[in-house]
């Protein structure tokens, strides 16, 4: 699959978003983490603008973005429509607990629940975006168990790596909190090892005998019915060299897995303003690696359309 | 509205006969021509001179070689929309733009609904789905709709496009729903098969297989040749059979 | 539904719904939208197939071009290309206006001129030639296909110098045929598609007739009747056979002859058919050194005799009460003579020709030779059909049925490119006629005019060129011997392309490739004029380019060009426009008046007789005009005799007033149907002054159906063979004698033994003795003997892809998009053996040259071939292209590599690199080998040409096409 630069961004950014709301939303609510203007501000500001970026990223990938309006109506049947419909839905409560959470210093009450909710409408959210991708029988790298895990734990991952970031940042640091960064962004790491395991032993059905109904032997492809690319081979026959791909799978584990930890654990050991300085560089370094990850996780995956093209 | 509708019995679809596809790509260029100016108009062609052009188009025509331990062939194989039962391209769009007709099972875009999301394309295995860039809509084969029910064609042009053009018989078409139908009985006569069978997403669209190699194939019941044992022969054969 | 299905496309499966009200579905789609104002039946111009066509016009521009039903060629069915005649219509690189050269040739730099001043240019020169030396105007036509005016123009001016592309294209076949059964395949003939239960398919990639072609392997199809291809590549018509056979190229021959080899030794060829329709048992004398050795034993009335084995005693080989021998040695008058069936049993039954023999040559196994033998030998003779039809033969026997041998077989330009093509025809039809297939149900059947005397009768004009005055008939027709050549008493050809000279005696259609290297050499005289039309022989149409190219631009010493005008005539900016001098821009086939007639190259079907006209159906936006009036006009104004009245004045306004008024002798005009007053006379009969409006009202063609019993055996059938005497076919309503033996090409081995009033230079006698030899055999291909096959390992093929066959099109938007770079088809193992993979860039190298491609590694291929798609490559600046596009980026032609002269013999004499009998174009003859290219040198195609200017006016070709949105916008706006 293409990866197009919006939609790299977009489930980038709005699953760090939609994690770190979500945490804001728990932990703020329930006053685990001290309600704090400008903490609020900033915190609530990184999350909501990245999810709003993301979803911004993401009309940018429309070819008729003032009919996105229309994408709210299928949420019967489309995990697309589903996940537009969340993902505004859940900004009433976001707001909600921002103006009592930022604003007005409030927690508990109206404040909790509306946390509660925003974190609710977040998971809710990175879910129906998992399912888009998950859901997509002709990606089989997609179509597996292993995609909506993905998005849910990259999404509390970043979360809660951009959280600690904020909180050290604001000398609030709490060790629960990196512990939890640490534990999830191995359990990120972990879960992308097994996913790429699992999709490089896949051992998919369809093939090119199946795609044309050729049974037995081999179907190779002769002749294209086009010379030059067309829509189908520029959106979906997106193709990596293996060695271009190890190479890729290395810089996504060194920046969004192994340095974040090390980051992270160096942390644990040093005061402010140094915990800060290494706690937003592990949040940075991870962002960038999910780029990453998110890019191959387009490049990577095959479409069975190639099959006819022989690719 | 993209839930699917519940099924009516018809089932419009093609039958796609490999065994007698020359790969001429004429239903590939009628249905060009025909919905380049009908139902989805226009098809649009990027850089049409140039060293980058992409058209859209709802019909290609791929060659394949398949080889199998009883032989090689080579298969030319139309690609197009398969008006599936169960399509994924239906269901995953946001809009209601992609939607499945209850009465005649065809699957269709309304441009005016598509927000170009292309989640659709992604969804169709098989590639029928292809993407105009310049209006930002998505376009598909709408199996001639407005051919097949055209009170103003006379009423034996009332078939797709490619199916008329056809120059050899290889493409059929009719109400796959209905097993006493003509298509019906030629898929049950031949053996023809779903593609991507495994995905489940049931395509109306059927292909015959080619029959060379198989027990279709055609074949003539010859024994070996034997030189003639008349006397002399060959010219005593000759001269006896002008004799007798 | 009213009255029965029509067109071929109507199997119960392919048929509208049973009910077409659209149902209520409610999603606002507009299932009925009006699709045309009117609609225009013409004839397709995207081929040479010549199709029916329904063009939809709405708003005054082209909607939608369907098939036409009732046509007899395509019933209803419509190709690639006739679908995307839209995009060859409204092409961008259709010429504007006259143009008249102001750069150096070849550079694009014109200006425009009008039409006025186009005419008094050309009529200036050519009056000049023709008050001079009229053989100084070469007039070739290229893909014509109005050849009975042009030739008619051209013999009209007085200039022996004129014919069309059918040299270059596939003239093997249709004199191999002519030469043998009075026929030949494709608009000759075509197999018995409803009857055929075996059909043999012998060197055709998407050839002639295209449409008929699928329209009747779909037939086969839909019967399970068994389809064997004889095709080094595995594609289009051959992907689809029962049993292909990836034969040797140039080999086929060979493997026909192991057929008969094999089919003799059984005893399995049908001796009745032979004697009534053969002139197997006609006595050829065998007297070596005598004056008429080989030829046949005739009475006094000039009648070829046969030996009656019961009366044992010479007899009318034409007598139908005779008991022929077929096998045998008499003595008629004291000379030595057998039978033409024993001289065919003692070459065949050679155990040279026997599958073993050949089966490595062929690169075939020998038991699939046998096995191919034994199965026509049973369809042939164990399944044999007989139709419930009563009919009368020529000599008045009457017969219960129509009894057929359901085997036929078609074949085309892979057998007839090669310098050994014209032999290796005769052989299929040999092969046909022994099996006794020939123009039975289920054989190979003709299509009339044809069959005709074997060859047809009138002779090549030109023995007497004189200033002012026209030629004592047409410049093309069929010799019968030396003394009808055009030679002079040394030998020396009387045409510029060297046409039935002992190069090339037998050449029925010319030999246009060799035209500009004769010119340019002034080889046998210079000409003056270049007149060309419709053939792009500065690219795809010529055979070494290059130096095609260097010859239309060279210099003498005075610094003129050697060729010292241009005139051509197209409808596109082709790689050709920017070396004509003068440019007449032509018309596209949806502006024109045309007619596909019976005394050119007719439409008809085995079933009857047919035509076509063209008319216009859209206005020009330019300043075109069509090619024929123009030369009408100019025929005028130069005063040929035929084009001007008594008086002076033009006798025909324009194309269309020929087209009816016309008449090539008395009550024949180029069009059959409607004639007569009132319209009621087919064949001959008055002008029929209403006559277009009658084709028009017909759907643009006119077609007659025959009687059951005149279906079959047209060549003896004396209900066909009146009818067709009536028509003007033949001359006088006799039979026509298939023959397998041909005299004529013995009569010029005698010429080269020095026999005779016209003999061959010394040089040429030893070629003429060899080839033309009066039954058919093989020899290796001309290429394939003369280079080292270590250094040349391969065969080198082209074909046009389906899509783009015969048409002018890399222009066309749509099509264009499907083929825009050929890739260099590369067996699996060859390409393993040279270390390539797919994609891989490389050198494509010949004795000629060399030219650069990307390759794709196949299956579908005889190994020691490669091919590619003929004329993807094009020209920068030409056809509307821009820089980029991959015509000229990556796409290559092969053409490049190709030569136009053979070796040079002992004598050094050079010839055409053609079949020495025929002087078709031995195309397919290229030997190759391939190298990988350098890294660096990947990724572009070379030779590379510079760039053409663009003529005056002409926009850039636009970047998007929204072709039909208009349609839209004025369906929705009416909503």
């Amino acid at each position: 699959m293409h990866p197009a630069f919006s939609v790299v961004f977009f489930t980038t950014a709005t699953g760090a978003g939609y994690g770190l709301l979500a945490l804001l939303g728990v932990l703020g609510g329930a006053q685990i983490i001290p309600p704090d203007f400008w903490l609020g501000f900033i915190g609530m500001g990184l999350a909501l603008g990245l999810i709003a970026a993301g979803l911004l990223s993401s009309t940018g990938h429309l070819g008729r973005p003032e009919r996105a309006w229309r994408a709210f109506s299928q949420w019967r049947s489309s995990w697309l429509s589903r996940e537009g419909v969340a993902s505004v839905a859940t900004f009433v409560p976001a707001g909600l607990f921002c103006i009592g959470w930022v604003f007005f210093d409030r927690t508990g009450g109206w404040v909790a629940i509306a946390g509660l909710l925003a974190a609710i409408g977040a998971i809710v959210t990175v879910c129906t975006t998992g399912m888009i991708y998950a859901s997509l029988k002709p990606i089989a790298q997609w179509h597996s168990r292993y995609t909506l895990p993905a998005y849910l734990i990259f999404s509390a991952m970043t979360g809660s790596v951009l959280l600690n970031a904020l909180l050290q940042g604001f000398a609030l640091g709490s060790r629960m909190l990196l512990a939890a960064s640490m534990l999830l962004t191995l359990l990120g790491w972990g879960w992308k090892l097994a996913t790429w395991r699992y999709n490089d032993a896949l051992e998919i059905a369809t093939n090119a005998n199946t795609a044309t109904g050729l049974v037995g032997g081999t179907v190779r492809s002769l002749e294209w019915p086009h010379t030059e690319e067309n829509y189908l081979l520029k959106e979906m026959g997106f193709r990596i060299a293996r060695k271009h791909s190890a190479r890729l799978r290395q810089i996504t584990q060194v920046l969004a897995f192994a340095l974040p930890v090390l980051l992270l654990a160096a942390t644990l050991a040093l005061p402010w303003p140094f915990a800060a300085v290494l706690s937003v560089l592990a949040a940075i370094a991870q962002l960038s690696g999910m780029l990453v990850e998110r890019w191959l996780f387009f490049a990577e995956a095959k479409h069975t359309v190639s099959l006819y093209y022989g690719r | 509205m993209t839930c699917l509708p519940s099924q009516g019995g018809k089932k419009l679809g093609l039958v796609i006969d490999l065994d007698t596809c020359v790969g001429c790509q004429a239903c590939a260029t009628a249905c060009k021509e025909w919905n380049t100016g009908g139902h989805m108009a226009p098809l649009t062609d990027i850089d049409p001179y140039g060293g980058t052009v992409d058209g859209v188009w709802f019909n290609r025509v791929h060659a394949y070689e398949h080889t199998t331990e009883m032989g090689g062939r080579t298969v030319n194989f139309p690609r197009s929309c398969l008006h599936c039962e169960t399509p994924a391209c239906v269901t995953v769009c946001p809009t209601g733009a992609s939607y499945k007709r209850a009465s005649d099972g065809i699957v269709l875009i309304d441009e005016d609904k598509c927000i170009g999301c292309k989640l659709c394309s992604w969804a169709c295995p098989y590639g029928a789905r292809e993407f105009d860039t310049d209006v930002g809509v998505m376009k598909k084969c709408t199996l001639c709709v407005d051919r097949i029910y055209n009170d103003n064609l006379t009423e034996e042009d009332r078939v797709p496009a490619c199916v008329a053009a056809c120059p050899t018989s290889a493409r059929h078409f009719g109400d796959l729903g209905d097993p006493r139908s003509a298509v019906s009985q030629l898929v049950a006569e031949r053996g023809g098969v779903d593609l991507m069978p495994e995905l489940g997403y049931h395509p109306t669209n059927k292909y015959l297989p080619p029959r060379a190699h198989t027990r279709r194939a055609a074949s003539v019941p010859a024994k070996a040749l034997e030189p003639v044992r008349a006397e002399g022969g060959f010219l005593g054969w000759v001269d006896r059979m002008l004799s007798n | 539904m009213q009255g029965p299905p029509r067109g071929a496309n109507s199997a119960p499966s392919q048929r509208p719904l049973a009910d077409t009200r659209a149902p209520d579905e409610g999603d606002g789609v507009d299932t009925s939208p009006d699709i045309s104002d009117s609609i225009a039946k013409t004839t397709c111009y995207m081929c040479a197939c010549r199709c029916g066509i329904d063009v939809h016009i709405k708003d005054g521009k082209v909607r939608y071009i369907n098939g036409n039903k009732d046509h007899p060629v395509n019933r209803g069915v419509i190709c690639g290309k006739g679908s995307s005649g839209i995009m060859q219509h409204y092409s961008p690189a259709r010429l504007k206006k006259p143009l008249l050269r102001t750069g150096p040739r070849g550079s694009g730099e014109f200006r425009e001129i009008e039409w006025e001043e186009a005419f008094s240019i050309a009529t200036e020169r050519l009056s000049a030639i023709r008050r001079t030396d009229p053989k100084k105007l070469a007039f070739f036509t290229g893909r014509d296909q109005s050849q009975s005016l042009t030739g008619w123009w051209a013999s009209q001016f007085g200039t022996p110098n004129f014919a069309a592309h059918g040299g270059f294209c596939s003239v093997n076949m249709a004199a191999g045929g002519l030469y043998t059964i009075g026929g030949s395949f494709w608009e000759f003939g075509e197999p018995d598609w409803d009857n055929t239960r075996y059909f043999m398919l012998f060197g055709v990639a998407e050839d002639h007739d295209s449409n008929p072609i699928k329209i009747g392997l779909g037939k086969l199809k839909a019967r399970g009747a068994k389809v064997v291809s004889i095709n080094p590549c595995r594609t289009g018509y051959n992907a689809i056979a029962d049993d292909w056979i990836g034969i040797r190229p140039g080999t086929d021959g060979l493997f026909v002859f192991a057929l008969i080899h094999e089919l003799l030794k059984a005893g399995r060829v049908d001796l009745d058919y032979l004697l009534r329709y053969t002139n197997a048992h006609v006595l050829v004398i065998q007297e070596p050194g005598a004056a008429d050795d080989g030829l046949f034993v005739r009475d006094d009335t000039r009648n070829p005799l046969a030996w009656d084995r019961v009366a044992k005693t010479p007899v009318s080989a034409t007598d139908a009460s005779a008991k022929p021998a077929l096998t045998g040695s008499y003595t008629v008058d004291g000379r030595r003579c057998t039978p033409v069936f024993q001289l065919i049993a003692d070459r065949y039954l050679d155990e040279s020709y026997a599958p073993d023999a050949v089966a490595g040559r062929c690169g075939i196994p020998a038991d699939t030779i046998r096995r191919i033998a034994a199965e026509l030998a049973h369809v042939a003779f164990e399944q044999t059909i007989e139709l419930p039809v009563a009919w009368t033969d020529w000599a008045g026997r009457r017969h219960q049925t129509i009894k057929g041998r359901p085997v036929s077989m078609h074949a085309m330009r892979g057998i007839s490119a090669h310098s050994n093509g014209f032999h290796t025809c005769r052989a299929i039809h040999l092969l046909q006629v022994l099996l006794g297939t020939v123009d039975v149900p289920g054989g190979f059947r003709f299509k009339p005019p044809y069959p005709r005397s074997a060859p047809p009768g009138p002779k090549p004009s030109g023995r007497t060129i004189k200033p002012m005055t026209p030629l004592d008939g047409m410049p093309l027709g069929f010799v019968c011997g030396p003394d009808d050549l055009l030679v002079d008493e040394a030998g020396t050809p009387t045409r510029i392309d060297k046409a039935y000279s002992w190069d090339a005696p037998l050449a029925a259609h010319g030999l246009m490739h060799t035209v500009i290297r004769n010119a340019w050499a002034s080889d046998p005289y210079p000409i003056d004029t270049l007149m060309m039309y419709m053939s792009n022989m500065a690219w795809n149409s010529s055979m070494n380019t290059v130096e095609t190219i260097a010859m239309l631009t060279d210099h003498d010493e005075a610094g003129n060009y050697k060729i010292p005008f241009i005139i051509y005539s197209d409808a596109y900016y082709s790689e050709t426009v920017p070396f004509a001098d003068l440019v007449l821009p032509d018309t596209t086939y949806l502006e024109r008046h045309d007619c596909i007639s019976l005394l050119d190259r007719p439409i008809s079907h085995a079933d009857g007789p047919g035509d076509a006209i063209r008319h216009p159906v859209v206005e020009p936006d330019r300043d075109v005009r069509p090619f024929q009036s123009v030369l009408i006009e100019l025929g005028a104004r130069l005063g040929l005799p035929g084009f001007v009245d008594e008086d002076g004045s033009a006798k025909y306004g324009d194309y269309a007033d020929y087209i009816v008024n016309h008449e090539r002798t008395p009550g024949i005009g180029p069009l059959a149907g409607w004639r007569g007053k009132d319209g009621t006379s087919i064949g001959k009969g008055e002008i029929n002054p209403d006559q277009l409006q009658r084709y028009i009202d017909n759907g643009g063609f006119w077609h007659h159906d025959f009687a059951d019993d005149q279906r079959y055996y047209k060549m003896a059938n004396r209900s066909y063979l009146d009818f067709a005497e009536s028509m003007g076919f033949i001359p006088k309503a006799e039979p026509i004698v298939f023959q397998l033996y041909s005299e004529p090409l013995q009569r010029f081995r005698l010429a080269a033994r020095g026999h005779g009033r016209v003999l061959p230079p010394q040089g040429d006698r030893q070629r003429i003795e060899t080839y033309m030899d009066p039954l058919p055999f093989w020899y290796t291909p001309f290429e394939e003997a003369a280079v080292d096959l270590e250094k040349y390992p391969l065969h080198a093929l082209t074909q046009r892809p389906m899509h783009m066959y015969h048409s002018w099109g890399s222009q066309n938007a749509w099509l264009r998009q499907i083929t825009s770079q050929n890739r260099l088809f590369v067996h699996h193992r060859t390409g393993a053996s040279l270390g390539l993979v797919d994609d891989d860039w490389v050198w494509i190298e010949s004795i000629n040259g060399r030219v650069k491609g990307q390759i794709k590694l196949v299956d579908g291929v005889n190994e020691s071939t490669v091919w590619t798609w003929n004329a993807i490559g094009k020209r920068r600046g030409s056809w509307g292209l821009k820089d980029g596009a991959a015509e000229s980026t990556r796409g290559f032609l092969l053409n490049h590599i190709i030569g136009d002269q053979t070796t040079a013999d002992a004598n050094g004499k050079r010839y055409s690199n053609s079949d020495p009998v025929t002087g078709q174009a031995a195309w397919f003859d290229l030997r190759v080998r391939i190298v990988k290219c350098a890294a660096e040198e990947a990724g572009f195609t070379e030779p590379q040409f510079e760039r053409f200017q663009q003529p005056p006016h002409f926009e850039p070709s636009p970047q998007k096409l929204t072709f039909g949105a208009e349609f839209r916008r004025a369906r929705e706006a009416a909503e």
